[in-house]
C-alpha cells in the first residue's frame, strides 16, 4: 500500500481529527458546487435552491438515514427502493377506504415488520445481508405488482394537503411538510446514533461483531434493530414519496437503493462499517440533489450525465477514504 | 446417503428437479426435444438458450466471488458492450459484412475486458473494497451506455450479428455453444491447471496467499477482466437476440440474478471456494423458475414473489445455522453432528 506523501503530510498538518475529514470534504464540495453554480447561472445562488433540493429529496433523505444505520453495522439493505414503492402502492390502494391517519400508521409498521423479518433471518440463520435483502427487494417489488400493475393516483384530502401545503420560512423561502418530517427524522436519528447506548452498540457491531459479542453487547438485538429501522425509514420515505408524487406505482423508486448507498458513501461512511456520521449522509443527499439541480440549470446536458457524475464522485470519495484509512492503519 | 445429503450440489439439484417435475406435471410434452429444419427445439432447449447470458455472467461472477470479491457492474458492462457493438455495426456500409461485425464484436469485447480490468485495478491496485469499487462502474456505466447510444435505442439489421444471440449452428442454438465453450475453457483453466487453486487461496486468506508467494494483484485483475469479458459476451447475446441496444434496460438487475445463481450454486460469498457446476445449476434454476411461472399460468406480475420465495428457501436450506436449528429437534443424534461439521466447513 503506497500513499502519496502529500496527502500524508496534509492529514497530519490539518487541525481537525482525521475522522472528520470525509465529512468536511463533502461539505466543501457542496459549498464549492453551490458557489460555482451561483457564478455560472443566474438565479442559482438563493436559499430556495437548497430548500428545493430538500423538497425534491426529502424521501431519499429519510431512506438514506435508515441505510446509514445498516451500513454502520457493516451490513447493506438492497430492499429500500422496493419497500418505498410498496409503501406508495399500499397507501394508494388503501386510501379510498381507509382514513389517512390509519394508513400513515400502518405503512411504516409494515416496513418495520419487513425489516424485522430480514434482520432476524440475517442474524439467526447467518445468511449474508446482501442475499437476504435482495430476496426482500424481490418480495416487496413482487407485492407491488400483485397489488396492481398500473399507477394509482391518490386524491385523499389529507395527502394532497401534505403535497400542496407551503411552510413559509424567513424571506420568501418555503419548504414542504415532508421536509420538516425528514429533518425531524434526521435529528432523532442523529440523537439515537451519537448520544444513546444503542447508537454506540451500532458502531461497536460495525467495528467488530466478534469483539462486540465478547464484550457482552446484545449483538442480536442491535443487528435486527438496524434492519427494522431501515425498513421503517424506507416505508416512511415511501409515504413522503406518495405525498410528493400523489400516486402509488410499482415502478416508483427503481434503483433508489443505489442512490441511498451512494449518498451514505459520499457522506463519508465506510461500507465496512463502524465509521461515519449521520450529518455526512445528509450532506451526501444534498450533493446528489445539487448535481441534478446543476444539470437541469445547464439545460444542454442529458440526464445520463447525472449517473456519470455520481460515479465520478463516488470514485473520488472512495479513493479519498482509502488514503485516509491507509494513513490511519500505518 | 448422508454423503449425498451433504454434497454441496444436493439442495440446488433438488430444487431444480422439483421445478422441472412441476413443469412436467403442468405442461404436456415438456421434456420432448425435436429437430425441425435442422434446429433443435423444445422447452428444455429454450431454458438453456434464454439462460445462456445469465450462465455466462454468473460464470465470471463465480471466479470473482471465489476471490472474496463481488462485481456489481456486470449489468452496466452488458449494456455498454451491446451499445458499442450496435453503434459500430450501425455505422457500417454493409451491415451484413462478416469482417465489420467481427471488428465491432472485437472492439466491444475489448472494452468489456478493459472495464473489468479497471474494476480489478481498483480492487487489487488501490485496495478498495470490491462492492464499492464495482458500485462506481455500476452507477457510471449505465450513464456511459446511454452516452454511447446517445440515449436512443439503436436498431440494426445484421445477419452475422444476429447469429450470436438468435442463430443456430450444428443444430444447436449458437448461444448454448458459446456457453459450453466458455464453460469448458474455464473448467479446464481452473480445475486442470493451478489457477483455480490460486484463486481459492487468495479468496480464503489474501495475506497467507501473499506470504506463500502468490501474486494476488495480477490474479485479481485477470479474474475481474474475465468477469468483464463474460458480461461483454452476454451483452452481445442479449442485444443480438433483439437486434438492438438499449442502454437503459439491457442487463438490468442481471448482476443480482448472477450473484443469486452463484450463491444458489453453493459458492460462499465469503470467498475461498467455488463450484462452476453449482453456478450453472443455479442459473438454470433461475431460468427454469421464469419459464415455470409462464407455463403454469401464474400471472407474470407475481414472478418476483416466486423468485423471492425460491431464493429464501434455497438460501435457508443451505444455511448451516438454519439446518442446525430446524432439523436439530427432529433428528437429534445425526443432525447435531452434521450441523457442527457443516458449520466448520461453511463459514457463512
Amino acid at each position: 500500500m503506497t500513499t502519496p506523501v502529500g496527502a500524508a503530510s496534509l492529514t497530519r498538518r490539518l487541525p481537525v481529527p482525521r475522522k472528520y475529514i470525509p465529512v468536511l470534504v463533502t461539505a466543501c464540495l457542496f459549498a464549492a458546487m453551490f458557489v460555482a453554480g451561483g457564478i455560472r447561472y443566474e438565479g442559482f445562488a438563493t436559499g430556495q435552491i437548497i430548500l428545493n433540493v430538500f423538497i425534491d429529496n426529502a424521501f431519499l433523505l429519510v431512506v438514506a438515514v435508515g441505510m446509514t444505520f445498516v451500513i454502520l453495522t457493516g451490513g447493506i439493505d438492497l430492499s429500500v427502493g422496493s419497500v418505498v414503492a410498496l409503501s406508495t402502492m399500499i397507501s394508494a390502494s388503501l386510501l379510498p377506504a381507509w382514513p389517512a391517519p390509519a394508513v400513515m400508521v400502518l405503512v411504516p409498521a409494515i416496513g418495520a415488520l419487513l425489516g424485522l423479518a430480514m434482520g432476524a433471518i440475517i442474524h439467526y440463520f447467518e445468511i449474508q445481508p446482501f442475499i437476504v435483502t435482495l430476496a426482500g427487494m424481490f418480495l416487496a417489488r413482487g407485492l407491488c405488482y400483485t397489488i396492481g400493475t398500473d399507477s394509482v393516483s391518490i386524491t385523499d384530502p389529507a395527502f394532497t394537503a401534505f403535497a400542496q401545503t407551503r411552510v413559509d420560512l424567513v424571506a420568501d423561502m418555503w419548504v414542504s411538510p415532508s421536509v420538516l418530517i425528514a429533518v425531524l427524522v434526521v435529528l432523532v436519528a442523529a440523537y439515537v446514533l451519537h448520544y444513546t447506548p444503542f447508537g454506540r452498540r451500532v458502531y461497536a457491531v460495525g467495528g467488530s461483531e466478534q469483539s462486540a459479542l465478547l464484550m457482552g453487547l446484545p449483538v442480536a438485538r442491535t443487528k435486527i434493530a438496524v434492519y427494522t429501522i431501515s425498513g421503517f425509514c424506507s416505508a416512511l420515505g415511501g409515504l413522503l414519496l406518495s405525498f410528493y408524487m400523489l400516486s402509488g406505482y410499482g415502478l416508483h423508486a427503481v434503483g433508489m437503493e443505489l442512490d441511498a448507498i451512494a449518498a451514505v458513501v459520499i457522506g463519508g461512511t465506510l461500507l465496512t462499517g463502524g465509521s461515519g456520521y449521520l450529518f455526512g449522509t445528509v450532506l451526501g443527499v444534498l450533493v446528489l440533489g445539487l448535481i441534478q439541480t446543476v444539470i437541469s440549470f445547464e439545460g444542454t446536458l442529458s440526464s445520463w450525465w447525472t449517473k456519470i457524475f455520481i460515479g465520478l464522485l463516488l470514485f473520488t470519495f472512495i479513493v479519498l477514504q482509502r488514503l485516509i484509512a491507509g494513513r490511519g492503519k500505518q | 446417503m448422508s454423503a449425498l445429503l451433504r454434497h454441496r450440489l444436493f439442495w440446488p439439484g433438488v430444487v431444480l428437479a422439483g421445478l422441472l417435475l412441476l413443469n412436467v406435471l403442468m405442461t404436456r410434452n415438456f421434456l420432448a426435444i425435436e429437430i425441425k429444419d435442422g434446429h433443435l427445439y423444445g422447452s428444455l432447449v429454450d431454458i438453456a438458450r434464454f439462460g445462456a447470458p445469465l450462465i455466462l455472467v454468473a460464470l465470471g461472477m463465480t471466479l470473482v466471488i471465489a476471490t472474496g470479491g463481488i462485481d456489481l457492474s456486470v449489468g452496466s458492462v452488458v449494456a455498454i458492450a451491446g451499445a458499442l457493438a450496435c453503434l459500430r455495426i450501425g455505422d457500417l456500409n454493409d451491415q451484413n459484412s462478416v469482417g465489420g461485425v467481427l471488428a465491432a464484436v472485437g472492439i466491444s469485447l475489448g472494452l468489456a475486458v478493459l472495464l473489468g480490468g479497471w474494476n480489478g485495478f481498483l480492487v487489487a491496485g488501490a485496495g478498495i473494497q470490491p462492492i464499492i469499487a464495482t458500485l462506481i462502474l455500476m452507477v457510471a456505466g449505465r450513464g456511459l451506455a446511454q452516452l454511447i447510444s446517445d440515449g436512443q435505442i439503436i436498431t440494426i439489421n445484421s445477419g452475422p450479428y444476429k447469429l450470436i444471440g438468435g442463430g443456430y449452428w450444428l443444430t444447436l442454438p449458437f448461444g448454448i455453444i458459446v456457453v459450453l465453450v466458455v464453460l469448458a475453457l474455464t473448467a479446464f483453466l481452473t480445475r486442470r491447471l493451478a489457477l483455480g487453486l490460486l484463486i481459492e487461496a487468495v479468496g480464503g486468506n489474501a495475506e497467507a496467499s501473499r506470504l506463500s508467494g502468490i501474486r494476488a494483484r495480477g490474479l485479481l485483475v485477470t479474474v475481474y477482466a474475465f468477469c468483464g469479458l463474460c458480461a461483454g459476451i452476454a451483452g452481445l447475446m442479449i442485444s443480438s437476440n433483439v437486434s438492438s441496444a438499449d442502454g437503459n434496460n439491457a442487463g438490468l438487475w442481471i448482476e443480482l440474478d448472477a450473484i443469486l445463481a452463484v450463491v444458489i450454486g453453493g459458492t460462499s460469498l465469503a470467498g475461498g471456494r467455488f463450484s462452476l457446476g453449482g453456478t450453472v445449476l443455479g442459473a438454470l434454476i433461475i431460468q427454469t423458475l421464469t419459464t415455470t411461472i409462464y407455463s403454469i399460468g401464474v400471472p407474470p406480475e407475481t414472478t418476483l414473489l416466486f423468485k423471492a420465495l425460491v431464493v429464501t428457501v434455497v438460501c435457508l436450506l443451505q444455511s448451516p445455522a438454519f439446518r442446525a436449528k430446524v432439523f436439530h429437534r427432529r433428528r437429534r443424534p445425526s443432525a447435531s453432528s452434521t450441523a457442527s461439521e457443516g458449520k466448520v466447513k461453511v463459514p457463512a
